[in-house]
């Protein structure tokens, strides 16, 4: 069966003042209907591998790869017309910033209607319905007053929630989420999560979940890539993450807080040089 | 001595069918040197009650008191050097045409330092970036290596209270671990006090005496660090924070 999404030796370049800097080196996985796990620490090029998929790399930055395919069709090869049928269509992706990726001076009803009528053509009225029934969905508490408000007036969550609900609106085959509840509370967190679980086990779509929070992948997702260095340095089923064997793995899982165990300074991870030279594990299945 | 006394704050935006009471009725305290921690819902108020205290929240009510300065409308100079803030998104509180030389170098400057070219280098040492990221600009970060530049920009003037936004919640859990052992050998060393907005308990519990429990503008629970690791909260909504805290749990996003 082809995959969703298959990518091999994934490259993404950026020429620097002090030569090129390679940010992704020789990624390669695939992506199922299934919810896919992509942590590591920060730098490591977790967003660069999501943005490259989309082709949202400003030049004079390059993506390169063996392979890029959505459904057996390449994604490098596409024109940039055709690359807009797949963003937002196919392929949906929740940034990093939401503040950064929402327009500041639209409304939060113009904007999601926009997106919403923009891939299914219906009129306003319906629009407006489909838009209040996605912010609630993310738990906003009062999705008519949002509506009516512009991006500046929204908290940092409510920023997070109405990018996922935009994004959700057209209802992609694939969904890029690049730390889409990081600004959220774990309360809304869950509900958040919950309907993006059900997406995924109802619709089949396919999840890359970028996150730092080790503990919130390893309970959520189905598999991990673990990424140093633009590499990936092991590939885990998300509930053995804590039997993960990579010592950089170890480290970051090491280095977080407990609520029931108090210490009075946090482990700081340790790097080593061979880490970053060792040939990236693949992610394909 | 309580060093940040906050009684009886409202804070509103907007008037009529509009209005939002982003806060109602706040009441805490935080003695000097001590790192007070404010959870809860997303969309609370915590930010609001952050930046109330910064004065960049025009309507509000009630007493805010940060040291010596009893704060009205207007602020004296003094204030905005020992008062500062880390805001909860690094992308759009760092100019995204200023180098982070350019960021460190003017914030250095504003406040009379002189040797600014080795505070620049110690400042970015403190916060984990080398001197290569000296002459880098925001979009040629990541979110991490960011919120470390919005981190030595709030320390460079050497405040004695830094208000932090979820400080962390872009940062990796190593650089995690490493910004929150710096937070708190800074804080000793320079006898800081912190007010500390995160939704991470874990990490609130790592750093806080005693923690704000928001929901729906309203303090619902202050609790010290002790009943927190107990799990032992007074407040039905903390309980289902504490509840959550520890992962996805499907069983918990159907019961709510
Ligand atoms: N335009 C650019 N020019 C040069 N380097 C860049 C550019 N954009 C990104 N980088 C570098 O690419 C690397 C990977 O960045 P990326 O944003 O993918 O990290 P990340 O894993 O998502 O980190 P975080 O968890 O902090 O978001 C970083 O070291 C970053 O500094
Ligand atoms: N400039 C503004 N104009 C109108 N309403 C605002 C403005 N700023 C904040 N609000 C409203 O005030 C409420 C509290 O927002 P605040 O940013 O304090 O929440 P928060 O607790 O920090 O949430 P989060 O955890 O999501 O960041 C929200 O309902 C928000 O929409
Ligand atoms: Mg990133
Ligand atoms: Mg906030």
């Amino acid at each position: 069966m082809t995959p969703l999404l298959d990518v091999k030796n994934l490259r993404v370049t950026f020429p620097t003042r002090q030569g090129e800097f390679e940010a992704v080196r020789g990624v390669s996985f695939t992506l199922g209907k299934e919810r896919l796990g992509i942590v590591g620490e920060s730098g490591s090029g977790k967003s660069m591998t999501g943005r490259a998929i989309l082709r949202l790399i400003r030049p004079p930055g390059r993506v390169e790869a063996d392979k890029m395919e959505l459904h057996g069709r390449d994604l490098l090869s596409m024109s940039e017309k055709e690359m807009q049928g797949v963003r937002g269509q196919k392929i949906s992706m929740v940034m990093q910033d939401p503040k950064f990726s929402l327009n500041p001076v639209m409304t939060i009803a113009d904007q999601i209607m926009e997106i919403y009528r923009f891939h299914t053509g219906a009129g306003k009225k319906a629009a407006w319905a489909k838009a209040i029934e996605m912010l609630e969905a993310v738990s906003i508490r009062d999705p008519e007053r949002v509506m009516r408000s512009y991006p500046h007036e929204m908290s940092g969550g409510m920023g997070q929630r109405i990018m996922i609900a935009m994004m959700l609106v057209t209802e992609p085959e694939i969904l890029i989420a690049d730390e889409p509840t990081s600004a959220l509370d774990v309360s809304v967190q869950t509900q958040v999560l919950s309907i993006i679980d059900r997406l995924v086990r109802e619709r089949g779509m396919g999840l890359i979940f970028i996150s730092h929070d080790l503990k919130l992948v390893s309970s959520f997702c189905d598999r991990v890539l673990i990424m140093y260095a633009g590499r990936v340095v092991e590939v885990c089923e998300a509930d053995k993450l804590d039997q993960a064997t990579h010592p950089y793995t170890r480290g970051l899982l090491g280095s977080l807080p407990d609520i029931r165990e108090p210490k009075d300074r946090l482990e700081v991870l340790k790097r080593d040089e061979t880490w970053r030279i060792a040939e990236s594990v693949s992610g394909r299945t | 001595m309580s060093h940040i006394h906050i009684e009886n704050l409202n804070v509103w935006f907007g008037d009529g069918a509009d209005r939002v009471d982003a806060v109602k009725n706040a009441t805490f305290d935080v003695p000097s040197g001590a790192s007070f921690g404010l959870v809860g819902e997303s969309g609370s108020g915590k930010s609001t009650i952050l930046r109330a205290m910064m004065g960049l929240a025009p309507t509000w009510s009630g007493t805010i008191q940060v040291g010596d300065f009893k704060l009205g409308k207007k602020r004296p100079k003094e204030f905005y050097k020992d008062v500062q803030m880390v805001f909860q998104d690094p992308y759009a509180s760092l100019h995204p045409r200023h180098s982070v030389d350019q960021v460190l170098g003017e914030t250095l400057s504003l406040h009379g330092f002189k040797d600014i070219d080795n505070r620049i280098m110690k400042l970015l040492d403190d916060v984990g970036l080398g001197p290569a990221f000296r002459f880098r600009y925001p979009h040629q970060l990541s979110g991490g290596q960011r919120q470390r530049v919005a981190i030595a920009r709030a320390l460079a003037p050497e405040p004695s209270v830094i208000l932090l936004d979820e400080p962390t919640s872009a940062l990796d859990v190593s650089v995690q671990a490493e910004v929150l052992n710096l937070l708190s050998d800074l804080r000793e060393e320079h006898k800081l006090t912190y007010l500390m907005v995160s939704h991470n308990l874990a990490v609130v519990a790592h750093m806080c005496d005693a923690t704000a429990v928001m929901q729906n503008g309203e303090i619902v629970e202050v609790m010290t660090v002790e009943d927190m690791r107990a799990m032992n909260p007074k407040h039905p909504y903390t309980k289902h924070l504490l509840d959550s805290s520890f992962g996805y749990n499907p069983n918990a996003a159907q019961s709510a």
